[in-house]
């Protein structure tokens, strides 16, 4: 009796542990962007209201991150680095690179 | 490699003494035409024969300082190259003109970097125009501290030298998502105001870092609102419209106008629509000093014309 108690005290918090692991991991993959062959990809992005959007510029060439309305603008990324940004209100975000802007995306905060 | 307007069969002989290729274009006035030259030539004795006019300016664009891949690991040796080519000109131009993209990622310490490296050039009247690199930030508060004040911190103004007028344009700022460069209203309208009561006589060159003429829209390769400018630039007998940022050699002829676009002195980027975007090209580095280059430019006056010579570090 103590052993199976023992071990079902163990098993439990490993349980819980394993979840929140892959919901932030899932989240992660989820909210991350990359930059790449002169495109963001997805080009179309929904996420939550209170999320955090990271951007990761893969291309040798630099890219910004510009929010037409003025919300936000990154400096310039060289290649592998990052930017994030924590969307709090829901809504149509309009993004664009400031140094090529025909390179566009469209970020739904719900 | 070089090219000219119009054909010179001695400068190609000339280009062949060049160990290293140079960088840029010379402009030159000769009797009211502006003419380019290469650098190549105008250091070499070939290059003075009478009617080659004298050097009027040099361009040199997309210097792009504090880029380090591996299209080229050392920007700042290929433009300390193209300085060289040009102090050992025996007719230097009284001007140089750097048509943008200046530094790759508009720091301070890059602006520093490149302010060090053009201070050697033995031509002291530099003009500048910013790319959409030097003004990564939106404001450009890094380019504008230092090359703000020929235009009272606008970007865009205009002066005389040597009979020709100069206008410089910015088509780098405020952006939409829409892809191509813009001149935008109040621009469009001093320019408008400075062309005014000018004589049509005048010769006329105008610099921008983006092509004023669509090259390819997809990559945003051209200027939305050029036509506009260009309308009132047509009544004009020369014009030469210089430009960057496509980092090789582009060119046509509309009427009276000349459009050219410069190599860069940094890293050579795809024709129009080769690849996935106008990223730095990699090439063998053995071919790399024939993609690098820049432009003179002489104006030759009977018959008015400018002539254009491209030069390359190889």
């Amino acid at each position: 009796m103590l052993t199976t108690h023992f071990r079902r005290a163990i098993m439990i918090p490993l349980g819980i542990g394993l979840l929140i692991a892959a919901s932030v991991t899932q989240a992660q993959q989820t909210n991350a962007v990359v930059i790449k062959n002169f495109m963001f990809a997805p080009m179309s992005l929904t996420v939550k209201a209170g999320s955090t959007v990271t951007w990761k510029n893969l291309d040798g060439e630099p890219h910004t991150v510009v929010e037409d309305a003025g919300l936000f603008r990154s400096s310039a990324l060289d290649q592998n680095d990052s930017y994030a940004f924590k969307f709090d209100k829901p809504g149509v975000y309009k993004i664009f690179c400031g140094i090529h802007p025909y390179m566009k995306q469209t970020i739904t905060v719900q | 490699m070089s090219s000219d307007f119009p054909s010179d069969p001695s400068r190609r002989n000339a280009l062949k003494c060049l160990a290293f290729g140079g960088a840029g274009t010379l402009f030159v006035l000769a009797g009211g035409i502006l003419t380019p030259l290469d650098l190549a030539l105008a250091a070499s004795e070939k290059g003075q024969s009478a009617d080659s006019g004298i050097p009027l300016f040099l361009q040199i664009s997309d210097t792009h300082i504090g880029f380090n891949k591996e299209a080229n690991p050392d920007v700042a040796a290929t433009l300390k190259q193209t300085i060289d080519l040009v102090n050992a000109m025996p007719l230097k131009p009284a001007l140089t003109i750097h048509t943008g993209d200046i530094t790759h990622l508009s720091t301070a310490e890059q602006f520093d970097h490149a302010a060090q490296l053009l201070a050697g050039l033995n031509i002291t009247e530099l003009h500048t125009v910013p790319g959409e690199h030097d003004v990564t930030d939106g404001p450009g508060t890094e380019y504008f501290s230092r090359f703000g004040q020929a235009s009272d911190n606008k970007g865009y103004y205009s002066f005389d030298h040597n009979g020709v007028h100069f206008i410089a344009l910015v088509n780098v700022m405020h952006f939409k998502p829409n892809g191509l460069g813009a001149l935008g209203d109040d621009q469009l309208a001093w320019l408008k105001a400075d062309l005014k009561g000018r004589s049509s006589s005048t010769p006329i060159v105008v610099f921008a870092h983006m092509p004023m003429w669509t090259i390819y829209q997809p990559w945003g390769w051209g200027t939305g609102d050029a036509g506009e400018a260009i309308e009132a630039l047509k009544r004009f007998g020369s014009v030469t419209i210089l430009n960057g940022h496509i980092h090789q050699i582009v060119s046509k002829v509309e009427g009276n106008i000349t459009f050219h676009t410069a190599r860069s002195t940094a890293y050579p980027q795809p024709t129009a629509g080769n690849g996935a975007g106008p990223t730095p090209l990699t090439v063998p580095s053995d071919q790399l000093p024939a993609m690098l280059g820049m432009t003179s430019i002489k104006i030759m006056q009977h018959p008015l014309h400018t002539a254009l010579a491209d030069t390359t570090l190889a």
